[in-house]
């Protein structure tokens, strides 16, 4: 029997026969292919010696196209940057896919493309995987699950707990340029703008920082729920107030202008290439000299510090010299009329 | 963005605060009305730059809070029949009626989608010819007419399957209807802006005459809510009660009076229930004789069942501006954002989700 | 409150025009303001024009803003 070559995804593509193979070895293997991914055991099996890092995250992003990136970029770099945010240098990834039956094969080409530029990128293996199909209706044309290891250099320990009162706090860049971007090409919302989604692998950038100081307590990119929800959290655990100012956090004027019109705050909009790092007042100037260095970092910023009293809030300077408090993301955010 | 960073200039915030402080003597009650306001003065810490002798007030501006909880179990029973696609602005979705909410009905399956505008809304129902698309119309005079503009559409391109629940509200009535229940005593109106930009600020001159309280339009940039307190505190130094625009980019007495022709060709007014105040008479906007082929409460049979407020929730005195958030019980307790019990932590214009969100530091 | 953001008219086709506001765009509709021109700046809100902005009354305010900033500075420095 001669398979007819489908210009779709269908359910067969994860039962597990024929043409499931020839998915993997197809689309996959060309793209990704390394010794370890090679193999198709069971398992990916390699050697380890040192302080392990391991994360895992489900990408879920409407549309999966967008300016600057598709959930496949994403699907990598946010794994990557979840262990880039702990200080960790990202080895091997997981890759699973959970598609909608229908979706045509060259978005996924598409996809899978992006996921091997941003791993490569990112200096990271694709090294083991997954595919299921589902029925029509039973997923929203792809799902992506990652996982990832990666290696903790020696004298590193950050963490979201280890933020010191005179910290200072700095942001690699605008925020908000992800979730506008994506936003902006939602069905019922459309407006347009060149805004690009900032989504990139961060391993780089933080690699950089801690050579200039492995004195960085705490770091985080601000994904969904945005820098306030991030300060929030990092707030939260150290038990620590979190004091920034307005008129230095950076915002691009396509996401002021989208956030005006929506009556979205950009400081809940969603990041996908930003961090936040809570750091040795005296190591700052340094880091953030480098930071600027680097194509992630270029915008860097110090916005803010930490401080002892409060602990659990984050307080805003406003640009009038008031103070006010700063909460976390309820919710979505949602476009609004008033 | 031009028209909006001149006029979050500090330096020029800094020169009407220090006159400000030069010219208030009286001790001064000034009631926003609208939430817009409440959010932009919360959120810039506007209320920590006044001199003591300015107090503010929060009004009933927020179409969110002020929808009834019958209304909002209306749309949510409209919501639940089959076949209906139900458009909402993003507002609603999480606000409780009785017994649910939009995006729990959402979940149970009802087709509830968010639109930024009524003209996306016209688009799901071109695109849907075969059901049924409701949309759930709140808002001021400010929304209104684009609502009315919608119907209008809808007409004139043949569109059966386009339908409006009106629970748009009127404000002039309704401040009328707080200034003479004597509940609350204000020395001084911010007018809201975007209502002004369509009803003008002549509508407000009746305040200004009949209860002797000084009337300012304002714009929501921190500038203009600033030039409108400052004209404010002049107007009561020297004992004047008059209308005054400190938005005039944005408003003109007369205000836009093609709006106000289709608002009117659309709709017509009809009393009207609002939380915490109750019926409130020519203060809402029903379709008028010749489009309530729209009307989705018209066209549509549903149940919304018997509708009640939630226990221990004092929303309607805080949108009476009787008491403030704080004097809630479950102010910051039992309500937060997080598990709003009442609108007013819902919307994100409400009193009491500004306060909470946008507390100022320290208090 | 009712947002309303001003938007830069940058073309218009019929009653629908694009307007621009920071580097974004959207179609707009015109049926509320059809006095609307290109390069005039509207008060955008959920989707249509609520009014034209008058750019002449907001430089004057913006010029009365400026002479009270600087009376309250010379007042200060005296």
């Amino acid at each position: 029997m001669e398979l007819l070559v489908s210009d779709k995804i269908i359910l067969a593509h994860g039962s597990g026969g024929k043409l499931a193979r020839e998915l993997i070895e197809k689309t996959f293997l060309q793209a990704l292919s390394n010794p370890l991914l090679a193999k198709l055991d069971d398992s990916a099996v390699f050697d380890f010696e040192g302080r392990l890092a391991f994360t895992t995250d489900s990408y879920v992003v409407n549309p999966i196209f967008f300016h600057g990136g598709d959930i496949g970029k994403l699907a990598v770099c946010g794994t990557v940057n979840d262990l880039a945010m702990v200080g960790a240098v990202p080895l091997y990834l997981s890759l699973s896919f959970i598609i909608e039956e229908g979706l045509p094969q060259e978005d996924l080409t598409r996809i899978v493309g992006s996921v091997q530029m941003a791993a490569r990128e990112a200096g990271v293996q694709i090294v083991t995987g997954d595919t299921k199909v589902v029925n029509r209706g039973s997923a929203d044309k792809l799902f992506i699950n990652t996982a990832g290891v990666g290696l903790v250099p020696e004298g590193v320990d950050i963490s979201g707990s280890n933020a010191r009162p005179g910290d200072k706090v700095i942001l690699s860049g605008t925020i908000g340029d992800h979730g506008i971007a994506v936003l902006s090409q939602r069905e019922g919302l459309r407006f347009s703008t060149r805004l690009k989604s900032d989504c990139a692998p961060l391993n780089g950038l933080v690699a950089e920082m801690i050579k200039v100081s492995p004195r960085i307590h705490s770091m985080r990119d601000p994904t969904r729920g945005g820098l306030a929800t991030t300060l929030n959290e990092l707030a939260a655990q150290s038990k620590v107030s979190i004091r920034i100012e307005e008129e230095k956090i950076p915002v691009r004027e396509e996401v002021r202008g989208a956030c005006e019109m929506l009556g979205l705050d950009p400081l809940y909009i969603a990041n996908e290439g930003k961090l936040v790092a809570l750091v040795a007042p005296e190591d700052a100037e340094a880091i953030l000299k480098k930071m600027r260095r680097n194509t992630c970092g270029r915008g860097a910023a110090i916005i803010g510090e930490v401080q002892a009293d409060h602990p659990g809030r984050v307080v805003m300077k406003t640009r009038f010299g008031a103070s006010r408090i700063v909460d976390m993301l309820v919710g979505d955010p949602l476009p609004r009329i008033c | 963005m031009k028209f909006v960073d001149e006029f979050r200039r500090s330096e020029l915030a800094r020169g009407l605060i220090r006159s400000i402080q030069q010219h208030s003597t009286k001790r001064v009650r000034l009631m926003e009305f609208c939430g817009g306001h409440t959010v932009a003065i919360m959120k810039h810490g506007i209320r920590q730059l006044l001199p003591a002798t300015i107090e503010m007030l929060s009004g009933p501006g927020c179409p969110v809070c002020v929808t009834d909880n019958a209304d909002i179990d209306k749309a949510i029973a409209l919501a639940r029949i089959p076949g209906v696609i139900l458009a909402t602005f993003g507002d609603m979705i999480r606000v409780p009626g009785s017994r649910s909410s939009l995006q729990e009905v959402k979940a149970d399956g009802s087709d509830v989608r968010i639109v930024y505008s009524t003209l996306d809304a016209l688009q799901i129902a071109r695109e849907n010819p075969s059901r049924s698309v409701i949309f759930l119309g709140i808002g001021f005079e400010t929304t209104a007419p684009t609502v009315a503009a919608s119907v209008i559409q809808a007409e004139q391109e043949g569109m059966r399957n386009y339908y409006v629940i009106s629970l748009h509200k009127l404000c002039p009535p309704v401040i009328k209807e707080l200034l003479d229940s004597g509940e609350v005593k204000v020395s001084g109106l911010i007018c809201p802006g975007h209502v002004s930009a369509i009803v003008g600020s002549r509508s407000w001159e009746f305040i200004a005459r009949d209860y002797g309280i000084p009337c300012v339009v304002s714009g929501f940039e921190p500038l203009d809510i600033l030039q409108c307190v400052y004209m404010l505190v002049l107007q009561i130094e020297q004992a004047e009660s008059k209308v005054e625009i400190a938005y005039r980019r944005g408003v003109r007495p007369e205000g836009n009076q093609r709006a106000l022709e289709l608002m009117y060709q659309v709709f017509e007014p009809c009393s009207a229930r609002w939380r915490g105040m109750g019926l409130v008479p020519d203060s809402g906007l029903r379709l008028s004789k010749a489009y309530q082929r729209f009307d989705a409460e018209l066209a549509f049979e549903f149940d919304p069942g018997p509708a009640f407020e939630p226990k221990g929730c004092i929303c309607g005195e805080v949108l009476r501006a009787v008491k403030t958030p704080r004097d809630c019980k479950l102010f910051g307790t039992v309500c937060t954002p997080a598990s709003p019990v009442g609108p007013c932590m819902v919307s994100s214009e409400g009193s009491c989700a500004a306060y909470y969100i946008y507390g100022a530091a320290g208090e | 409150m009712c947002l309303a953001i001003p938007a830069l008219v940058k073309s218009i086709d019929g009653s629908v025009a694009e307007v621009e506001i920071g580097g974004v765009s959207r179609r707009a509709s015109l049926l509320l303001t059809p006095e609307a021109m290109v390069g005039d700046y509207v008060l955008l809100h959920t989707g249509y024009a609520i009014n034209v902005v008058n750019q002449e009354e907001a430089e004057e305010t913006l010029r009365i803003l400026e002479e009270m900033a600087q009376g309250a500075a010379d007042e200060e420095e005296a």
